[in-house]
């Protein structure tokens, strides 16, 4: 298909806003008379209030109250109604309920005052007694207590397929293995934050940094009792979030509390501190045990994982699909269990359950290659999965040997030396490391709505985000591309609960669902903008079909002769000087869910570790992709960009420490909780392999927000394992562990 | 934070006036470090003492052969001054390889010897910590230590001091110039942080009255043979784990002198002229460095998790004596 602007390095269309500082994150929309709320958070994990004095915050000017579970406002009877989309099945947390507390941190008091300052300090005059009940955040005492759910919030695992345990005691090679990682948050560079704007009718307008605004329709409509028409949700710009903003948090229910009670405006913000009071990525062990023949053909595999939760919500994650996706193996066992401990719940953090899971599947790969005295990539490729086993069903497309070829040719892959410690440079051991990825190109329904007016200026809307992916440019691009227009004529609109209705932006499918919508409602445009072009005067279009004719450059041309055609304002002016409005709701075609849809990846890695200091530098990374039509290969390339940095953090440096006498995460911040600086990043390059599918959804292209993070932690440790022949199975990798 | 009544101070004698005045007073200068702190109310002085429009921002030669630097000049200004990149290339790597290039733009080097730990405990008013609220107990004895002390170390506290530019000054052998009610004098390096003991909540034995004006630098500079190894977590804008200053006066292969100092190991930072002495007239060998090594860690203890500081120490001191020796590429 000739193209016009998908496929195009487009900058963004909201990159003005945003380095001009004009585009306005939740807790920027200015309002009179806006009061501001600061939350107290729990000094201990868990117990009750025995007493909370607020008397000492209340004397100081200025400060107008402070919400605690004893003044609060009636609340809706049934827990249910403080579920939102992504709550996992349990009671879901309901601030300031009573007097118990469930987690350190949790928010016990709001302090609301005429200025930011003045509530912080009141919130700081708040004085509790606890009465301390003994808690229990010891992950790894408390993992024989696991148990299965009675729901999976992402899924079942798959059940087991032919003789696992049989297969792995007569396998010849075999390796069984333990693989850890602790909790990390996800340091948005935006905090939470909400403002709540009280109208004089007692309707809310409410900013809140959230990764779909149904989701906190939703919420405050239910929890609080109001009708969908008394609240509106407006979220244009969300400065980060990859996962953390799926749930409305605190601060949400806290402000439109504080909002509602006050009849005034307010404002609730989260200080980086508090950013580690709510969702997380779940500490998590993997049991990975494997058997090969000789010749290195997978004969069993299985995968047992336990991960933590906590006591009033089943979190789950999709861990243990991704052995099924990537290799054949015809004896297969896997298994998902829960350890619920006095945490807040764990929350999906950026390729929840894909970046946990092949992690652990992709070292043990390597692992099993190493003791096969095969190299990594020809044991992956005799052990190529042509389908997924999971569900028995075929691909809708998988480039991913054609992502091995081109990555291992970009990297270098045949000059490596098989043997672990044979490459060095000085005083640095050498690595040289692969592992490959999936991850899901699904596709949900959503909505969009197409303007186009007699200027032919279009204007097109969907509630979802762009929580910084680039969904304002590619769905631009989507829309300036149906229709023959330029950018600068076409407007996408989003983050407004108004508009209409979206799924929240999760899960690497907004440009396959909203994408869609946005296509269809062009689409229908289009269709009627040709009807009004065959009525234009003496048109040249008269006789032609829709087939018969070309969107470009503002025109409606014959194709075979592309110098006839109506121009789109001709057109328009045949409607009455109306504009052409269509809303459609599209959703999976059928049939599609008869295939397996993902992207994949291969990660190809160097690091340089210091042998006597134990320090490690990635100083290469090849990343190469499988992710179908890439609709903005510049927008593309910054989230695997981002994926691959996040996976360095993953591999050597994110890590949220509990201190179990304390029940309390103690490195929240981010002087003590470590993500990657520049310094820590050298050359990355991503490739884009060619991959047609005509069944994810008619614009063939898969969400890149995950897939680029995937693979990246395992190759990094498998690298380290090249590099030092030590093989380090717990993440981090920091350097004591190479000592 | 807790609210604060603010004045400018004109000159020196006032400044000590002003924060003699009262008793929860405090200096500001870059407020890199105490500004966060009193957000997160760590810090509650009830009046801060500005002393950025002191004349304390030059540097100059002293009478000595040395350079003294105000104790106001910024640390970015320091670690890029001409003559301290010559003399003393030593203090500018050990500068540059502290926080950001925002922070030291902002950061006095008189402020950069008064910054507080950043023992996570410290920082969390929600938890016991003997610095903060002494008799408090210390959360991070049998708590998370793995970024903690393993020399010098008390029952009550096992923080360390976080400078990199201390270290340097350190092994320099610099002196603090301070000024009190009761006139100036001049602190040695040495003398100038404190240990824990049973007091963790005082970090150096500068008064309450007193005022840093200068730090003096000797004339010796150590510019041929030095360097500063910063072993962390992550490249760049982390504390140190370990960090060696080591720098060499040599005689052909033979040592002359020998200075190195630790940071990141205890609650200041940490030199052993006796084990630097190991290497006088000896020659300048691995095998050698190895004996320093060894005696720079006798008696260090490990909580657990920083167990590993005691055997990194070791090595980093190794390798930056070595790369002091030969000079070549760093890290």
């Amino acid at each position: 298909m000739k193209t016009n602007e998908i496929g195009k390095p487009t900058n963004r269309v909201d990159g003005r806003h945003k380095v001009t500082g004009e585009a306005k994150y939740a807790g920027e929309f200015n309002v009179p008379n806006l009061a501001y709320g600061f939350a107290v958070n729990s000094a201990i994990a868990k117990g009750k209030i025995k007493k909370i004095d607020t008397s000492k915050a209340l004397q100081v000017e200025g400060v107008l109250e402070v919400f605690t579970h004893e003044n609060r406002p009636g609340y809706v009877w049934f827990d249910k109604n403080y579920k939102d989309m992504d709550a996992p099945p349990g009671s879901p947390f309901r601030p300031l309920y009573d007097n118990e507390v469930k987690f350190s941190m949790q928010p016990i008091a709001l302090a609301v005052a005429e200025t930011f300052e003045l509530a912080r300090y009141a919130a700081s005059l708040v004085e509790v007694e606890y009465e301390t009940s003994p808690h229990d955040t010891d992950f790894e005492a408390n993992i024989e207590r696991a148990y299965v759910p009675e729901e999976y919030n992402s899924g079942e695992p798959p059940k087991p397929w032919g003789q696992p345990d049989e297969a792995l005691a007569n396998a010849p090679v075999q390796i069984e293995e333990e693989y850890t990682h602790s909790s990390q948050h996800h340091n948005p560079m935006e905090m939470h934050a909400s403002t709540v704007v009280y109208e004089a009718d007692g309707k809310l307008t409410v900013y809140d940094k959230i990764q779909g605004v149904m989701n906190t329709h939703q919420y405050i409509t239910h929890a609080f009792g109001m009708q969908p028409e008394e609240v509106q949700v407006i979220s244009p710009f969300v400065g980060g979030a990859f996962g953390s903003g799926l749930r409305p948090q605190y601060q949400l229910f806290l402000a439109v509390l504080a909002a509602r009670e006050l009849k005034r405006s307010v404002r609730v913000t989260l200080t980086r501190q508090q950013m580690f009071s709510f969702g997380h990525r779940p500490k998590t062990m993997q049991r990975f045990a494997l058997g090969a023949s000789k010749e290195g053909k997978l004969e069993a595999l299985q995968q047992d994982v336990f991960a933590e939760t906590s006591r009033f919500e089943d979190y789950s994650e999709d861990v243990v699909i991704w052995a099924g996706v990537l290799y054949k193996c015809e004896n297969v066992k896997l298994s998902h269990k829960l350890v619920d401990l006095d945490v807040y719940t764990p929350l999906d953090m950026r390729a929840p359950g894909g970046t946990t899971g092949t992690f652990a599947l992709e070292c043990s790969m390597d692992e099993l290659a190493h003791k096969l005295g095969m190299d990594p990539i020809e044991f992956r490729l005799k052990n190529y999965s042509e389908k997924d086993q999971n569900e028995d069903k075929p691909f809708s497309s998988k480039e991913l040997r054609e992502c091995y070829r081109q990555g291992a040719e970009k990297f270098g892959w045949k000059k490596r030396n098989p043997a672990p410690r044979s490459m060095r440079e000085g005083h640095n051991l050498i690595g040289w490391g692969m592992a490959h990825g999936a991850w899901e190109a699904n596709q949900a329904q959503a909505s969009a709505k197409a303007v186009l007016t007699s200027d032919g200026k279009l204007t097109v809307s969907s509630a979802t985000a762009d929580i910084g992916t680039g969904t304002y440019t590619v769905m631009t691009q989507i829309a300036a591309e149906t229709l023959g227009l330029q950018l600068d004529d076409v407007t996408f609109k989003l983050g407004d609960s108004s508009l209409p209705d979206a799924p929240l932006e999760g899960g690497s499918k907004t440009v396959s669902t909203v994408g869609t919508a946005v296509k269809s409602a062009c689409d229908k445009v289009r269709e009627r903008l040709f009807e009004l072009a065959q009525q234009v005067e003496g048109s040249p279009l008269a006789e032609a079909s829709l087939e018969d004719v070309v969107f470009e450059g503002g025109q409606i041309s014959l194709r075979k002769e592309p110098s006839k055609g109506v121009s789109i304002t001709a057109a328009m002016s045949h409607n009455q000087g109306k504009a052409i409005e269509e809303e459609v709701s599209s959703k999976p075609a059928d049939g599609q869910s008869d295939y397996a849809r993902y992207a994949h990846s291969a990660t190809f890695v160097e690091v340089k570790v210091d042998e006597d200091l134990g320090t490690i530098r990635v100083t290469r990374v090849v990343s190469a992709i499988a992710g179908g039509r890439i609709i903005n290969p510049k927008t593309a390339k910054s989230q695997i960009l981002g994926g691959v940095v996040w996976g360095i953090g993953v591999a050597m440096e994110e890590d949220t420490v509990m201190d179990n006498n304390l029940g309390r995460f103690m490195n929240h911040d981010l002087d003590k909780y470590h993500i990657p600086v520049n310094a820590d990043v050298h050359e990355v390059e991503v490739i884009f392999v060619e991959e047609k599918d005509e069944i994810v959804n008619p614009l063939g292209a898969k969400g890149l927000g995950e897939i680029g993070i995937v693979s990246v932690a395992p190759a990094i440790a498998n690298a380290v394992f090249h590099a030092t022949g030590k093989r380090v199975r717990e993440l981090p990798i920091t350097l004591d562990k190479l000592l | 934070m807790r609210s604060f009544t603010y004045t400018r101070a004109n000159d020196v004698a006032n400044a000590v006036d002003e924060v003699s005045a009262e008793k929860e007073s405090k200096f500001i200068a870059g407020g890199t470090n105490l500004l966060d702190l009193m957000k997160i109310q760590v810090e509650r002085p009830s009046h801060l003492v500005d002393i950025t429009r002191l004349a304390l921002d030059t540097i100059e030669e002293t009478a000595e052969g040395g350079l003294r630097l105000g104790a106001l000049v910024t640390n970015a200004d320091t670690a890029y001054h001409e003559q301290v990149e010559k003399r003393y290339p030593l203090l500018s790597h050990a500068i540059l390889a502290g926080a950001t290039a925002q922070l030291r733009n902002m950061a006095t080097d008189g402020g950069n010897l008064m910054q507080r730990t950043r023992c996570y405990y410290f920082y969390d008013t929600d938890t016991p910590c003997n610095k903060r609220e002494p008799g408090s107990g210390c959360s991070a004895i049998n708590g998370y230590n793995r970024d903690l002390a393993i020399l010098g170390t008390s029952e009550h506290c096992i923080a360390t001091h976080p400078s990199d530019m201390a270290v340097a000054l350190a092994a320099l052998e610099a002196n603090v110039r301070v000024t009190g009610k009761a006139g100036e004098r001049v602190i040695p390096f040495s003398e100038f942080h404190r240990l824990p003991g049973d007091t963790p909540h005082i970090d150096t034995n500068l008064k309450p009255d007193e005022i840093i004006t200068a730090i003096d630098l000797p004339a010796k500079g150590f510019a041929d043979h030095y360097t500063y190894l910063k072993l962390r977590d992550r490249a760049s804008y982390a504390f140190a784990l370990v960090s060696v200053a080591a720098a060499l006066d040599l005689d052909g292969d033979t040592v002359k002198e020998a200075r190195v100092a630790l940071g990141g190991v205890a609650h200041k930072p940490w030199r052993i002229p006796e084990a630097e002495a190991l290497l006088k007239g000896k020659p300048a060998t691995r095998e050698n460095f190895q004996k320093v090594a060894e005696a720079y860690v006798q008696g260090a203890k490990g909580y657990g998790h920083n167990d590993f500081k005691i055997e990194l120490a070791k090595r980093a001191i190794v390798r930056a004596l070595l790369q002091a020796k030969e000079m070549e590429a760093k890290l």
